[in-house]
Order: structure tokens, then C-alpha cells, then sequence
């Protein structure tokens, strides 16, 4: 934890490599060194994490990552905070800006008011929202996943894994965003077989549904007691719970986010990849070039998937690979739609 | 005869007990290898050291003086409500219902019919548990918590299916309209070329705060209501025996309770956010119980604590801005203020009683 707790003054992430290369830098000569480092902290990005915090295996986590891997790849530095209230979103984004941070990367649908109360006081100031994409505000890049096209595809391999004809779900609280992925799950599911029966639980009414493994793992013993074999976990660290007890009690289960896959090796059925880290570490790269506007991260552009890899192989069939390979296709193509919870504020194959 | 004088009591004990406190988070600090002389330095000038650090630290201290005062209205009766969580989250949905669905000519009309909504949606949120407990002799430590459950489940049914505006992904309101927003301490006290309190959230609640503590002070021991709680309080039988309803000052006291939490949310619905979003009071309910205990259910007592914990929250967000300090750590901060001054009273109050009877002795 040290390289967590060892940092300098004022929050910033330095490391190794950029250590070693400000060694070089004054190597070759101070001057030039001098005009690198203030260059680097014109445009020093700040990442600003949800409630959730840095470290929730799950969301916030995926940026974090990125970051980390854009401050590994180019030696760059950036300012962060963990928020703990709703009163520091608006107090955090005005800060690193009057701070000459560029870009501020936020997490979070919650970021979308303050954000469109901030941003038109600093026009210079470039904003990156992740999980947003309805504002109407020139200087943020929002960047929303199609999380409904991803699940869809999970939902397949779950209802051609599945024997018993029960899947389930469970999500972290019941709200939109969560009810987007658990929709295009059970449309995916249905498509495969449209007499599945989909069981859909949420874990919790507080913010505290978000990190409660204890609960992840009671609902996926009842929904097992409901005849369900494969379970779906989009609740952040309470999938951590979920993705366990599915392996205990011998039945699959499907991970979000992150490739969780390695979690149980061969218990795994798969994971929903939502490359947050990607949208991350582009925007930093970008700096101050920064796109930007609306920008929608669907199957086509990569930024929702599925994972495959050594842990889940023996898992997945090639009928399976080939059906969803099949189906991905047809969505990009757009021979196949997968109807958005968005768009009516409701579900053709779940009732919420 | 008095163990000690009032003023070690009242002064004295809750001082050592913060500074034993401190004392225990310089060493935490210290042991995560950071300086806590720095760490103090930057919670106090970023807490207190400018307008805008004050703006922030009283716009948190104005929800804890609420939730605090309610917790202490329940307290003189001996009735522990740990629901200020929950009536505050109805509060709120008082407050964003008043200023969405009526159209108000100006915010003070507006801000006397949000006082109303949030009173009477707190009140009546603590009125069940208050029935239950008058009644049918319900735990209202039991009832009133998990009360905080069924609103936040209310209130995200609310927030998801009926009041989130079309198109929108985030559980929320629709922001308030512009005549209903309440005047800041920025817009109240900055003149042309002096800009105080800027982007602050404090704003003209914090005096409503300060008049609440007045009102609680004199109903407590001014009225004749406020003697029938403080009696029932004390003892049971003797107030029954002085023709007292239990069921009465039972309900009445939790009435009241509910009130003043729901009042919170003018601060920080109506104030701050300008909408009403799923977690709106983030835990201001469970703080008022330690401000509340620190204060010794007194209202200046609670004013004092509610600053003191305004402080600790402004003081920990410039920490967590400006210092690798990990949010986790000034939780703990905060856990270990309010262990010392709440839970571990007697660990201070027994050596100093002993220290003044010793001292009374050596005198006489």
C-alpha cells in the first residue's frame, strides 16, 4: 500500500518511471527539463471518483486503472479525489478547475447537474462525464456505454448455459442505469429461449447496496432455491459476494465491468466488459486536444463486451462463441435491436 | 452536594475529551507515515481560514443542528430516535414537492411553505413509530431505524418511477425553478468588489438553524410542554403520578423530533442541491445523535457540536483534496471525536470528579 499512502504534497501520482525519466530529463539538460515539467503541469487531468470510492472492484476501480496505466505509459502525473457527499461534486469540480487541472474526468450519472452548473464558468476548462450522454453543454466529453448491448450478448451464453431454464439477476440499487443492464440481459436471455424465465432481485434501497457481498451472496442462494444456474451481478462490490456463492454452491455466474473471470477459474461463465478504463486513459492521453461531445461506446466501437479468456474457455462452447459472435455482428450491422430500458422508461422482457 | 462546578462539566470535560481524541488521530496520522501538524494546518485554514471554507462548514453544520436538536427534543422524553435519517429524507420530498408542483411569486412564500412540507413530512414519518411505541410499547430504537429503510425505499420508488424528469438517467428532480432558490451567504453578504462565501453552499437556512435552537431552548424549559417532557423524562411513574399521559408526551415529543429533522431538508434540498436526489441527507441523521450526546441535548450545546462537526466534514474534504490522506482515515477523524466526547464520557468525567473532590478537600 505503499505507493498508495507514499505520495506527495499536493495529491499527485507520481511513479517510478516518471522518476526515472525526470532523471534523464536533467540529464540533458535543466532547461529543457524545466520547460517538459511545466508543460506537464499546465494540463495536469483530475479524476474524480463516485461515492463508491476508488477502490470498488468495480466501476470507479476501471478508471482508476486507466489512469494508473496512462501515469505508467507516459510518466504524467494527475490530481484525484474521492468524494464522500453530493454537496463535494460541485466543490471538487470548481476546485481542480480554478486549480488549472485539464481535463477533469468525473464519474457518475450524479456528476451530470453539477457539471452543468459548473462547466459554463470555465469555457477554457475541458470536462469528461462518464455515464452521461443527454447534457447540452459545449466543453464536456460525455461518454455513455450501450451496457444493454453487452448484457444482451452475456444473456445469451447464459441461456444456452443454463439447464434448468432459470437465470437470474442481481443488481446493486433500483434505478435506471441498473435496470438498462438487466434489461438487455433478459432480452439476450430470450432470444435464445423464449420460454427462460428471468429472476431479477435488487440488493438494496441505500448506497450501501453497492458494497454488501453478504447480501449479494443470501440473494443468490434464493435465487438458486428458485431453480436459477446461471446469475448475472451487476452491483458493484457486492457482485464480489454473488460471483462466490455461485461458485460454492456449483452454478455459474457472470461478472461486470471488469474482466472478473479470474475471480473463479472455470466457475465464471463469462463477464460484461464496459471498458471504462479505455474511456479513461483516452481522455488523458488526449489532454488538451480533447474531443469534445456526445460519444457513444456500443459493441462497435468496443466499448461494451464479453470476455473470453483461459478461465471461462472450457465454458464456452463453439456453438455458443459462434452464436454471439453471430449476434454481435447483427447488432453493429443493425440487423438486430436491442430495445435501450432509455428509451420508454420500460422493458419488453422484464418487468422491474 | 455537586461533584464539580457546572463549568468543568459543561466545559471542561467535552475539551479533554477532543484532545484526547486529537492526540489519538495525530498518532493514526503518523503511523500512515503523513505530518499531522500539516494535516491540522490544512483542515483548519481550509475549514475556517476563508469565507468560502466557513461557507462550507456552516452549510454542514446548519443539517447537524437540525438532526442534532431533534435527537435532543427526543432525548429529554428518554426516547432515542434514530430515525432523523429517515424524516429527513421525507422532509425532503415535502420540500422538492412544494417547489416543483406549485408556482411561487418569490422564494420567502416559498421558503415558509417548504418550512411547512418538510415539518409536517418529518412528523409524520415519526409518527408511526411514536404510535407504536405509545401504544404497543414497539421499541422506537427498533422502529425508528428501520423506518430509515422503508423511506429510503419510498424515496428511491419516488425519485425512479414518478418524479425523474423524461430522458433523464439519474434518479433526481428536475432542478427547482429560479424564483424559489434561497439566497446565499454569497448573494447576502458580498458586495460589487468583494466577493465573500464564493460558490458556498451556506446559505439563509443557517439563521432558521439558529432560531430553531432558540425555540427548542425556550419549549424545553420555558413552556409548560417542555416540563411535562423533561418530567416524563425522568421518571416515568412520577409523571403519570402528576397526571402526565405517556402516550401524549410520547407522541408529541416524537412529533416534534420528526419536525426538526424534516426541517433539514430546506438546507440541503432546497438550499444546497436545488433538487432532490436519492442521497440526499448522507448519514446528517446519525451524526445528529453524536451532536446531540456532545452537546448534552442542550441547544447551545448542540449549535457548539454541530460546528465543531461542520468543521471536521469541510476540514476533511481539503484533505481529502490536497493531502494523500485516504478518505477512510478522517472517517476514522470523525469515529474517534465522537467516541471520545459521546461514548467514553466517564473515562474523563471519573478522574476529574475524583481530581476536584481532592481539591475541594485540601481547601476546606
Amino acid at each position: 500500500m505503499s505507493d498508495l499512502w507514499g505520495l506527495s504534497w499536493p495529491r499527485t501520482n507520481y511513479n517510478k518511471r516518471e522518476y526515472e525519466m525526470t532523471l534523464m530529463k536533467s540529464l540533458m539538460g535543466a532547461a529543457a527539463a524545466i520547460a517538459l515539467t511545466a508543460g506537464a503541469a499546465m494540463a495536469e487531468p483530475a479524476l474524480i471518483f463516485d461515492l463508491g470510492g476508488k477502490f470498488d472492484k468495480s466501476f470507479n476501480e476501471a478508471a482508476h486503472n486507466g489512469a494508473s496505466r496512462w501515469a505508467e505509459e507516459t510518466g504524467g502525473s494527475y490530481r484525484e479525489i474521492e468524494i464522500q457527499s453530493e454537496a463535494q461534486r460541485e466543490q471538487a469540480l470548481r476546485r481542480f478547475a480554478e486549480a488549472g487541472a485539464n481535463p477533469i474526468i468525473t464519474m457518475g450519472f450524479g456528476m451530470a447537474d453539477p457539471l452543468s452548473a459548473v462547466a459554463g464558468d470555465y469555457p477554457d476548462t475541458k470536462f469528461v462525464a462518464v455515464d452521461v450522454n443527454w447534457l447540452d453543454i459545449p466543453n464536456i466529453r460525455q461518454i455513455g456505454f450501450a451496457e444493454h448491448e453487452g448484457s444482451y450478448l452475456v444473456g445469451m451464453m447464459a441461456a444456452m448455459a443454463s439447464e434448468s431454464g432459470t437465470v437470474g439477476f442481481i443488481g446493486g440499487m433500483d434505478i435506471p442505469l441498473i435496470r438498462h443492464f438487466g434489461c438487455g440481459y433478459a432480452q439476450g436471455a430470450k432470444a435464445v429461449n423464449p420460454e427462460i424465465e428471468v429472476v431479477a432481485n435488487m440488493t438494496g434501497t441505500t448506497p450501501a447496496a453497492w458494497n454488501d457481498p453478504v447480501k449479494g451472496s443470501e440473494l443468490t442462494k434464493a435465487q438458486i432455491s428458485q431453480g436459477a444456474d446461471v446469475i448475472y451481478a451487476a452491483a458493484g462490490g457486492t457482485g464480489v459476494g454473488v460471483l462466490q456463492t455461485a461458485a460454492d454452491e456449483g452454478i455459474l455466474s457472470i461478472g461486470v465491468d471488469s474482466n472478473q473471470n479470474h475471480l473463479h477459474p472455470g466457475k465464471v461463465l463469462t463477464s460484461m466488459l464496459k471498458r471504462v478504463d479505455v474511456a479513461v486513459y483516452d481522455a488523458m492521453k488526449a489532454g488538451d486536444g480533447l474531443e469534445t461531445g456526445v460519444f457513444q461506446m456500443g459493441l462497435a466501437e468496443e466499448g461494451v463486451g464479453y470476455a473470453l479468456d483461459d478461465n471461462n474457455a472450457p465454458l464456452v462452447s463453439d456453438d455458443m462463441k459462434g452464436a454471439v459472435d453471430k449476434a454481435r455482428q447483427d447488432i453493429i450491422d443493425g440487423n438486430i435491436s436491442v430495445v435501450s430500458y432509455y428509451e420508454n422508461d420500460s422493458c419488453p422482457a422484464l418487468q422491474f | 452536594m455537586e461533584k464539580m462546578p457546572k463549568w468543568a462539566d459543561v466545559v471542561l470535560i467535552p475539551l479533554i475529551s477532543l484532545l484526547l481524541a486529537a492526540i489519538l488521530s495525530a498518532l493514526v496520522i503518523l503511523a500512515i507515515g503523513e505530518n499531522p501538524v500539516e494535516a491540522v494546518n490544512l483542515m483548519v485554514t481550509g475549514a475556517l481560514g476563508s469565507t468560502y471554507g466557513w461557507g462550507y462548514t456552516l452549510y454542514y453544520a446548519t443539517n447537524f443542528m437540525f438532526t442534532g436538536l431533534a435527537v435532543a427534543v427526543a432525548f429529554h422524553a428518554r426516547l432515542f430516535n434514530i430515525g432523523g435519517e429517515g424524516q429527513a429524507m421525507l422532509g425532503g420530498l415535502g420540500v422538492a414537492m412544494v417547489c416543483l408542483y406549485v408556482d411561487w411569486p418569490h422564494w420567502s412564500i416559498a421558503l415558509l411553505a417548504a418550512c411547512a412540507a418538510s415539518m409536517l413530512f418529518g412528523a409524520a414519518w415519526a409518527a408511526i413509530p411514536a404510535y407504536l411505541q405509545a401504544k404497543r410499547g414497539s421499541h422506537i430504537v427498533i422502529t425508528t431505524i428501520m423506518f430509515n429503510f422503508i423511506a429510503a425505499a419510498f424515496l428511491n420508488y419516488m425519485l425512479v418511477n414518478i418524479m425523474r424528469p423524461q430522458g433523464s438517467q439519474d434518479p433526481a428532480t428536475a432542478r427547482f425553478p429560479e424564483t424559489v432558490h434561497l439566497p446565499t451567504f454569497q448573494s447576502m453578504f458580498s458586495t460589487a468588489d468583494n466577493v465573500l462565501f464564493r460558490g458556498a453552499p451556506a446559505n439563509i437556512t443557517f439563521f432558521i438553524a439558529l432560531l430553531a435552537c432558540v425555540a427548542v431552548w425556550a419549549l424545553i424549559w420555558r413552556t409548560r410542554l417542555g416540563y411535562e417532557i423533561r418530567a416524563y423524562g425522568h421518571s416515568e411513574t412520577g409523571a403519570v403520578y402528576a397526571g402526565i399521559s405517556p402516550v401524549r408526551i410520547t407522541i408529541v415529543a416524537m412529533l416534534i423530533s420528526g419536525a426538526l429533522a424534516g426541517l433539514m431538508a430546506i438546507n440541503n434540498v432546497m438550499g444546497e442541491a436545488e433538487r432532490l436526489v436519492l442521497n440526499s441527507t448522507e448519514g446528517a441523521g446519525f451524526i445528529g445523535i453524536a451532536v446531540a450526546l456532545m452537546g448534552r441535548s442542550h441547544p447551545f450545546g448542540v449549535f457548539l457540536a454541530a460546528l465543531l462537526f461542520g468543521f471536521l466534514y469541510q476540514g476533511g474534504a481539503e484533505l481529502a483534496l490536497w493531502a494523500s490522506i485516504p478518505r477512510e482515515l478522517i472517517v476514522v477523524i470523525q469515529a474517534l471525536v465522537i467516541l471520545f466526547t459521546g461514548a467514553l464520557d466517564n473515562m474523563v468525567r471519573m478522574p476529574l470528579e475524583k481530581l476536584f473532590m481532592a481539591l475541594r478537600k485540601e481547601s476546606a
